[in-house]
């Protein structure tokens, strides 16, 4: 099959098809950790390691390991376990050798393993049949777009904070309805052909 | 905890979509009808009570150390089978919900209630506890699902598998498309639990969700 132009595959992933506000893929942290800009964007800094990370050697696992074995139906297991081991590691790898960086992500980590769009990622990486350099653009553009929807997601709630709201509408309700209007924000970028802009 | 306690306990007090909030990523992504929303409350109760049953068999057996990657292999296995039997018998419906089946495998619901209930109580509470959680996110979501696809595409309970047409509720010149596009699903949910929230607090009882 030939490979998609990897220009395209990168802004798409970060902009037409926002793994947040349209695919729906890592909700949990995007409502849990968005009430201060600060955590928001070390979360995604977090999530961009570990997604590009997670899309590089679940696509080497699959490829050489489990294709050849035939063993495509254990493709949910495999990844989970992959990536919930990779976090482990990235963990204890950052704690010993980047006390610093260790410090701002720590937190982060053992929640990304239940964040759905890492495993998301590498699931679409392997429906869409994307070659190795296509499956890691893929991961750390879709990252990228998730960095970018918290963080800017982050900087409204902090302004709703001080909003006169109702108390009924304070917290969730208020904060959906915000994510509702960024997404339709997002969806402006649909319009955009972009195998035209750099084919 | 009487056993018909635990059971309500999922629908209303700890309802996982109104109440604890979690899960959020299939509730908006899926809600798209009745059917989606439907079928993924029902392949997510049986993932969630098969779940529980198995982790509460092997609490004793489970380190506690290494815990979180049993349970998760243990979900993932019921995921599987969740999944392929579906592309096997319900093709329509598979499509719809695309990667969110294999998903199952990463909704917060399911860890929870392995973490805070599974591992703590006994074969029957767990597994009537899966099934009380299970039906609460089920009704949420059924609810969503009619909402939107009344308002986006002016039908009821269209459902490809069953050959079920459904029901023209509103000529689709009426409807609007943007309930069926994601922002749709988030400005449903924010109204549905800001109403909620709003009714809770006009009964005197105490408000507020998880905020």
């Amino acid at each position: 099959m030939e490979q998609p132009n990897m220009l395209v595959i990168f802004f798409s992933a970060v902009l037409i098809n926002n793994f947040v506000l349209v695919r729906f893929l890592g909700i949990c942290p995007f409502l849990g950790v968005s009430q201060k800009l600060e955590t928001a964007v070390g979360m995604g800094f977090a999530v961009t390691f570990v997604m590009g990370m997670a899309s590089a050697v679940t696509w080497i696992f699959n490829q050489y390991l489990l294709i050849p074995f035939g063993l495509e139906y254990l493709q949910t297991i495999a990844f989970i376990l992959i990536i919930a081991s990779l976090v482990q590691f990235v963990e204890m790898v950052l704690q010993k050798s980047a006390p610093g960086l260790y410090q701002a992500l720590g937190v982060y980590l053992p929640l990304i393993t239940t964040n759905c769009a890492v495993l998301g990622v590498a699931l679409i990486n392997v429906n869409q049949g994307y070659g190795f350099l296509a499956t890691v653009i893929n991961g750390v553009g879709a990252a990228i777009g998730f960095t970018l929807a918290i963080v800017l997601f982050a900087g409204l709630r902090e302004r709703l904070a001080g909003a006169p709201i109702g108390r009924a509408w304070q917290g969730f309700p208020i904060a959906l309805v915000t994510a509702g209007l960024l997404s339709i924000a997002f969806m402006g970028f649909s319009g955009f052909d972009l195998s035209k802009l750099f084919g | 905890m009487s056993l018909l306690k635990v059971f309500k306990n999922g629908l209303t007090r700890e309802n996982p979509t109104f109440r604890l909030v979690l899960g959020m990523c299939p509730t908006l992504a899926v809600t798209t009808s009745l059917m989606g929303g439907l079928g993924m409350g029902i392949a997510t109760t049986l993932v969630l009570a098969g779940s529980n049953l198995i982790i509460s068999l092997l609490r004793n057996v489970i380190p506690d150390k290494i815990r979180i990657p049993c349970y998760i292999v243990v979900i993932a296995t019921l995921v599987t089978i969740i999944d392929n039997l579906m592309q096997a018998f319900l093709p329509a419906l598979a499509e719809v919900l695309g990667i969110f089946i294999p998903l199952i495998v990463v909704n917060c619901i399911i860890l929870a209630r392995a973490e805070t209930f599974a591992s703590k109580n006994g074969l029957v509470p767990s597994l009537v506890d899966g099934f009380g959680m299970g039906l609460g996110f089920t009704v949420s979501l059924s609810v969503l699902g009619t909402i939107r696809e009344i308002l986006g595409t002016g039908t009821f309970a269209q459902a490809a598998d069953f050959g079920f047409a459904g029901v023209q509720l509103m000529p689709e010149q009426a409807a609007g498309l943007i309930m069926i596009l994601p922002p749709g699903a988030f400005i449903t949910l924010g109204l549905l639990m800001g109403f909620l929230n709003q009714y809770l607090e006009g009964k005197g009882g105490n408000s507020g969700g998880a905020a």
